[in-house]
């Protein structure tokens, strides 16, 4: 057996230096972070990278951030497995590996001069954090933004600063609620679908993108699509164990879609019927 | 014009063509390993060659993606240097059967599509196929008419067709012309050992019919309405989730990413081996959950990438009807019979009058 370097391996990685983490939640952490040797992560809201901990091994992550922020790029990360666990443990200054971007984003040529009806459940608002913030890069180009933002409690909830200044912009309309309040909670208790009727929108115009745990999906849609969102202008995000990112490996297969290649955003109209999507 | 490209090998000088080959580069070719179990395997000399065999335990995808394949190199110390690696060994495949010669060109379809996987190319550029007709059925496993693997289309070097007293010999590539010429066995063909072979297809195709009663081109609807049948449910009540129908694949190639250390913690590598829809945390999320929880799932979703999601993205079927995940499968899941049971269980529907 003979074994001699590669050039175009789809497994080489990029060096990228940690610049800052920060807690967000129990379970939840920060991280700003920049390619080393002058490369730049050229990405679009809604793509995933793979990151890489040597001897550990890779996740899948979306990335959080706008693509106009073009030095570093920000990424969320919950504890979950070996190696998140072990990306926790990483400090500003720490060297990771990164490949990618992978995937489909959000399709935010075609989201110009439209409106925007956003929900986000629990970890979904990192990937539309990516959204929001490039859409606030570039809010001219957009209708009415609306934000919908819901999680299991109060201490869940990421991005909370963020959260505050989205709620005090007034070129954006922003609602949060939480499943269960605690004592200090003095806003909306209930599931996220009970903040849909507050939501004045005008459907034949608005491009809804909904990113949270597979159970929130099926409750939206219907909201969605009672409203009157035609299925084409409703997008959603998978989450799925990819382990190659180029279409091989099978982890991420929904029938005959890769999400790691065909999405991870799709279309409703392009998943409705897939038996193994939700 | 046609004869150029057929030679033929006397039987008697088979025994010098192969030790030649073998001096070329390492050799592989089926071996017996016990009561009608094959393998393919290092041969120097034509005498441990099976020539007649039934499909081998592990399909020649071994060769072509092994089942531990290095991917990156790494060292801890200096930060984190990972360099990517591609492991290849330059070898000759001798005896592949037609069920095989489709699985290979599975593989490729799949690995070339972008992006690339240059590791699999690579190491495939290495390989010189010569194949090795099925003159009857291997057994009664065998759905290769069916899948339409039964007779030769490309994909090999060299084609080699038992007639006798010799063999005639296709030859297909620049590799194959080669070979003929520097192991200097072969004799040219006439006009009388094509008519021979041409006796011999004749035969074969009175031989091989649809395995399974149903016409090729309705397969694809066939699974089109078949998503929520019950031998799904029936699968699930059988099938032990072990994994063995999806490693002896032609076509299977799904695969797991992995790290590991070398006991100094200095230095390590990625790797990457064969995984299987069939087991249970294949479709899990970190969060825990599960896409394809049940087995009656994982089973569908077998049969679906044989018979109908390449078909839309590759214009094939992935399975190559080699027989092998029946003969494996330890709780005696028989691929005809699924197939038979869906066509009964869809009679009811519309579709009897294709039958």
């Amino acid at each position: 057996m003979e074994k001699v370097a590669i050039k175009d391996s789809s497994y080489r990685l990029k060096k990228a230096k940690i610049l800052q983490t920060k807690k967000l939640t129990a379970n939840e952490k920060f991280f700003e972070i920049a390619l080393m040797d002058g490369e730049r992560l050229d990405y679009e809201p809604g793509q995933f990278i793979m990151v890489s901990l040597l001897g550990i091994g890779e996740v899948p992550i979306s990335v959080c951030s706008s693509p106009a922020k073009r030095d570093s790029f920000d990424l969320c990360i919950r504890a979950v497995g070996k190696v998140t666990r072990s990306l926790h443990k990483l400090k500003a200054g720490d060297v990771i590996g990164i490949r990618g971007p992978y995937g489909k984003g959000f399709p935010v040529r075609i989201l110009e001069g439209n409106d925007l009806l956003i929900i986000a459940g629990g970890l979904g608002i990192a990937p539309l954090r990516s959204l929001i913030q490039y859409v606030l890069d570039n809010r001219r180009d957009f209708g009415k933004v609306h934000i919908l933002f819901g999680c299991k409690e109060p201490k869940d909830m990421l991005f909370s600063d963020e959260l505050e200044y989205w709620n005090e912009r007034t070129d954006l309309h922003y609602a949060c609620t939480v499943d269960r309040a605690d004592p200090d909670w003095a806003g909306n208790v209930g599931v996220i679908t009970t903040l849909m009727p507050g939501v004045d929108i005008e459907p034949s115009r608005t491009f809804a993108a909904v990113v949270g745990p597979p159970i929130m999906y099926n409750f939206v849609i219907k909201e969605l699509i009672a409203k009157g969102i035609p299925e084409r202008q409703i997008l959603l995000s998978f989450e799925r164990n990819m382990k190659c990112g180029n279409g091989k490996c099978g982890r991420c297969q929904i029938q005959n879609l890769y999400v790691c290649q065909d999405g991870p955003v799709f279309h409703y109209e392009q998943i409705k019927n897939l038996n193994e999507a939700f | 014009m046609e004869d150029l490209q057929y030679v033929i090998l006397k039987k008697e000088r088979v025994h010098d063509f192969i030790s030649t080959l073998s001096k070329i580069q390492k050799l592989v070719a089926p071996v017996s390993k016990g009561y009608n179990n094959f393998a393919f395997e290092e041969v120097s000399s034509g005498s441990e060659i099976a020539l007649k065999y039934i499909p081998t335990i592990l399909p020649l995808k071994k060769f072509f993606m092994p089942q531990r394949e290095t991917l990156l190199e790494f060292k801890i110390a200096k930060g984190t240097h990972a360099e990517p690696v591609v492991e290849y060994e330059p070898m000759t495949i001798f005896g592949a059967h037609t069920c095989d010669l489709a699985g290979v060109q599975c593989l490729n379809m799949v690995f070339s599509e972008r992006p690339k996987d240059y590791n699999y190319l690579t190491r495939k550029n290495k390989i010189t196929l010569i194949g090795l007709e099925c003159n009857e059925y291997c057994d009664e496993y065998a759905s290769c008419h069916l899948v339409n693997a039964s007779f030769p289309s490309g994909g090999y070097d060299l084609f080699f067709t038992d007639l006798g007293d010799y063999f005639i010999v296709h030859v297909n590539t620049q590799t194959g012309d080669e070979i003929v010429d520097t192991t200097e066995s072969f004799e040219k063909a006439d006009t009388s050992h094509i008519k021979e072979l041409k006796r011999l297809r004749d035969t074969k195709s009175k031989i091989f019919s649809n395995e399974v009663s149903i016409e090729r081109r309705y397969m694809p609807e066939l699974f089109d309405m078949s998503f929520r049948a019950r031998v799904w449910k029936a699968l699930e009540e059988r099938c032990l989730s072990c994994g063995n129908c999806t490693n002896v694949c032609p076509t299977c190639y799904c695969f797991d990413i992995r790290d590991e250390l070398e006991l100094n913690l200095k230095r390590g590598v990625r790797y990457r081996v064969w995984d299987s829809c069939q087991l249970e945390p294949f479709a899990r999320v970190a969060g825990g959950i599960n896409f394809r929880k049940e087995r009656s799932a994982r089973q569908r979703h077998r049969y679906y990438r044989k018979f109908r999601y390449p078909v839309d993205r590759f214009s094939r079927f992935f399975c190559t009807g080699c027989g092998r995940c029946t003969r494996t499968c330890m709780a005696g899941i028989s691929l005809k019979e699924t197939l038979n049971e869906l066509i009964k269980e869809s009679e009811d529907r519309v579709w009897k009058k294709w039958l």
